[in-house]
């Protein structure tokens, strides 16, 4: 998926010449080509976050398209305040890609797992919040949404699911149709959830926008009442969407994702997913669970 | 596009002016109940230079692209840049006086979604500066002719992210920046700042003392002088210059006026 954000990068700095983009000192050497190509329009800007964002703040009000590129803790839990009041409060659009979200970096411990990033961007009004689970659904989706005037973040995962979805901002896709328990997921969780639920009547809608969230897909698939959350952040936040998009009904609610706690074990992403029982058992365990409500 | 319609020196009735903003202002936050008079009164004569001998702009084309950009990055001294904006005609002066109320957008820190001629929401510390930083580099790179210049506080100095876009403004050669420090010492009780100068210099900028209340000295080092390496002009400065009971006093940080309080106060201003 970095492969693609590259991609997709140089192809929008050719076509738009209001792009710059702001490199946290990672990815520099994989954008080597833009460096020679657009000298004035790609900075290894550094590594301090807080200004980092108030000048791709200050480069938006003189027009330009700004992109900031770093790890997700760097660019979310650092720099939020800015985030907040400088695009947020200001209405101005620019683009946060980040790269390490929730364990992506097991290896280097609790500094950089971020499994919070999606919660904390959720509570800036205005913000549009994009998870991909295949490198060409970053491609359509960064294409759809980079000058939508919003600050958009983009959490790039590690893995990807093996095929790519049609995917249209704002839009959740329906995988399938059934009339057991509706399940949310998100990016790159949609393999495993499928496979989890292989056999089953489940209904399975697959979110890559999760801010604005579709409330209107959710509201016309889940007749059952009984809604399973699939997230690959922290546990529970997409449950807010959820229950005011179902406001009014009769619902059962089960939220699986990170759990709220830190993460001490180093390892890699998958050791993670098993800890935190967020492997394709697991999601049928709990999907079980719900048949019983 | 106005360039420096009034030369701020050596002007008639200048003093009468700015004792009229100052007044303005005190009866703006009269009537709030609410407002940062002393920091206002601090920076005042260097945005009275500023709007009235340096910066190009036009009130009746706040957004022209040609202008230059003024950054008010210690934003709770907004009732200063209102005073100023009011008199050079960017909104009716009468609107001060709804200062800080619902219906109003004249905020405690300036809107740049509201305020005709107010670039940027400022209120946390340290937000302003990198964003006129942005400004700054943006323009180096439409090779525009406009420059911005930007106040901080010596209090605001503290924040990090100050020192971050002092570092990014040497690097990337922003001669078409300025920072002026109101230095006028407030901050002391927390952390000591020491010579802000060689601070600065050692960032990699040139850096200018002055006294922040004399017109001449202030118009001379705020004159544009091209060169590829950003400014910062250390301003010494009263907090609440004009007003004997607030000049040097933490108690009017943050106080707005009693009715039993303000002919009094009026009646000091200078």
């Amino acid at each position: 998926m970095r492969k693609q954000f590259v991609t997709t990068t140089e192809r929008l700095l050719d076509e738009d010449e209001r792009v710059v983009v702001l490199l946290g000192d990672i990815g520099v050497f994989a954008f080597r080509n833009a460096f020679k190509k657009h000298p004035q329009r790609i900075i290894n800007i550094g590594i301090l976050e807080q200004a980092t964002v108030s000048v791709a703040a200050g480069l938006a009000k003189e027009g330009f398209v700004p992109l900031f590129h770093s790890i997700a803790p760097f660019v979310v839990e650092r720099a939020f305040e800015q985030i907040k009041v400088d695009f947020g409060y200001q209405s101005l659009g620019g683009n946060f890609v980040s790269v390490g979200g929730s364990y992506d970096y097991a290896a280097l411990g609790c500094s950089h797992h971020c499994p919070g990033d999606v919660s904390l961007m959720q509570a800036v009004p205005g913000v549009e919040i994009i998870v991909p689970g295949h490198p060409a659904e970053l491609d359509a989706l960064m294409s759809q949404t980079y000058a939508s005037g919003h600050p958009t973040y983009y959490r790039l995962s590690e893995r990807s699911n093996r095929s790519a979805q049609t995917v249209t901002f704002g839009k959740a896709q329906v995988i399938h149709s059934g009339k057991g328990p509706t399940v949310v997921t998100v990016g790159p969780f949609l393999d495993r959830v499928v496979e989890a639920l292989a056999g089953t009547d489940a209904t399975i809608l697959y979110y890559t926008t999760i801010t604005p969230f579709d409330a209107a897909t959710l509201q016309q698939h889940a007749a059952d009442g009984r809604i399973l959350c699939v997230e690959p952040f922290y546990e529970g936040t997409l449950a807010a969407s959820v229950t005011q998009a179902l406001r009014g009904k009769r619902i059962a609610l089960s939220s699986m994702g990170v759990p709220r706690q830190f993460l001490t074990s180093y390892g890699n992403a998958d050791f993670h997913d098993r800890a935190c029982g967020l492997l394709a058992p697991d999601i049928r365990a709990r999907y079980d669970e719900l048949l019983h409500v | 596009m106005s360039l420096a319609l009034y030369p701020p020196v050596n002007q008639p009735g200048i003093k009468a002016q700015i004792r009229g903003i100052r007044e303005n202002i005190i009866r703006a936050a009269s009537v709030a109940g609410e407002g940062h008079i002393a920091s206002a009164f601090s920076i005042l004569d260097i945005l009275y230079v500023l709007y009235y001998g340096i910066l190009r702009n036009d009130p009746q084309q706040p957004q022209d692209p040609q202008r230059d950009r003024f950054v008010l990055s210690k934003g709770h001294a907004s009732l200063g840049i209102y005073g100023i904006l009011a008199e050079r005609g960017f909104f009716p002066k009468e609107e001060l006086n709804t200062f800080a109320s619902s219906s109003g957008r004249l905020g405690g820190h300036p809107d740049s979604r509201k305020v005709p001629g107010v670039e940027a929401s400022t209120g946390s510390l340290g937000h302003g500066m990198p964003m006129a930083a942005g400004m700054a580099l943006g323009l180096k790179i439409k090779t525009s002719a406009s420059r911005v210049v930007c106040i901080v506080g010596d209090g605001e100095c503290n924040e990090g992210s100050i020192w971050e876009a002092a570092l990014l403004a040497a690097h990337h050669k922003l001669g078409n920046f300025t920072c002026i420090v109101d230095y006028n010492h407030s901050g002391d009780r927390a952390l000591m700042l020491g010579d802000l100068c060689a601070k600065f210099r050692s960032f990699g900028w040139e850096t200018t003392e002055v006294d922040g209340h004399d017109h001449e000295k202030l118009e001379a080092v705020l004159t544009p002088h091209g060169g590829d390496v950003p400014r910062a002009i250390i301003a010494h400065t009263i907090k609440g210059h004009g007003c004997k009971d607030m000049e040097h006093n933490p108690a009017w940080h943050h106080k707005a006026p009693k009715a039993d309080e303000l002919e009094a106060l009026l009646a000091q201003l200078t």
